[in-house]
């Protein structure tokens, strides 16, 4: 059974979120594991501030990045689990389809 | 040995979550054969292990209960897309929201579909079937439980299918 889950945002958002190359960027910096602050990230970027800050609430609202809160500064850490969930659902179908076509190569086959 | 291959493609280019699936088989069948095994439905039902009752027609709208063990109860619904003889067949089906039984709701309208594609081509020993199933971007979040739970053992089970079946029809 599934476990409960907080409500997440749907594929879709999650896709959007992720079909622009700054946010991949940014992803893929936090993938690193530590949170960043909004000057970190901006540090190696060419963007402004504020341009950074735009990407990383889109990427909030899909539910895969954090801000978590430390003193005055906001740092964002990554959450990976939406990218898992959507992963591992894809993943069964596709065990669906190796087991499907196993039985159509025995099926035409024999 | 049966050998699928799969190519997970990633959406915009991205390089972190897959929205389509595609996998290729080659079958040493001729093409008329495996058209044959994919549009008429009662061959199809044999090895999808589906309950059809009508035939695929483009346009239709084709229903009948899956009949894995424990998923008897969840119906399988297609709407046929193309049939180009030999070539293409294509349908689009619901993910339904749950398929555990005490929630399990078999009306899908409304919900959202993938799009699943049969592309076949003539090879030197029989025929090079393309699947995609592609549209998972569309899904809600509540549509990702998996479809047959503890399809890790399904093989097993998938293989006692199939003893079963060749048995009858030696």
């Amino acid at each position: 059974m599934r476990r409960l889950r907080t409500r997440r945002p749907a594929p879709a958002v999650l896709f959007a979120a992720l079909g622009d190359e700054t946010r991949l960027a940014l992803v893929a910096r936090l993938a690193a594991g530590e949170a960043a602050s909004i000057t970190e990230l901006t540090r190696h970027s060419r963007l402004t501030r504020q341009a950074i800050t735009k990407h990383l609430r889109v990427l909030e609202q899909a539910g895969m990045v954090r801000c978590v809160r430390a003193g005055r500064e906001s740092r964002f850490e990554l959450d990976p689990r939406p990218l898992c969930e959507i992963e591992e659902y894809i993943q069964n179908v596709s065990r669906e389809w190796d087991a499907a076509l196993g039985r159509l190569k025995l099926f035409v086959e024999q | 040995m049966i050998q699928v291959v799969t190519v997970v493609m990633q959406p915009g280019g991205g390089i972190l979550v897959p929205d389509k699936i595609e996998k290729r088989i080659e079958l040493k069948a001729p093409v008329a054969r495996v058209w044959q095994a994919l549009t008429n439905y009662r061959e199809f039902g044999e090895w999808f292990r589906v309950a059809l009752t009508e035939p695929f027609l483009v346009g239709a709208t084709v229903r009948g209960n899956i009949l894995h063990p424990g998923y008897e109860h969840v119906v399988f619904e297609a709407k046929i897309e193309k049939m180009i003889e030999e070539e293409l067949f294509s349908w689009t089906w619901a993910h339904p929201k749950t398929m555990a039984k005490e929630h399990y709701k078999p009306d899908y309208t409304g919900e959202p579909r993938t799009l699943v594609e049969f592309r076949l081509q003539p090879t030197e020993t029989g025929t090079l079937l393309t699947v995609t199933e592609s549209g998972f971007d569309q899904l809600p979040d509540d549509r990702r439980e998996q479809q047959y739970k503890g399809n890790e053992g399904g093989w097993a089970q998938q293989m006692t299918n199939i003893e079963v079946y060749l048995g009858e029809h030696a």
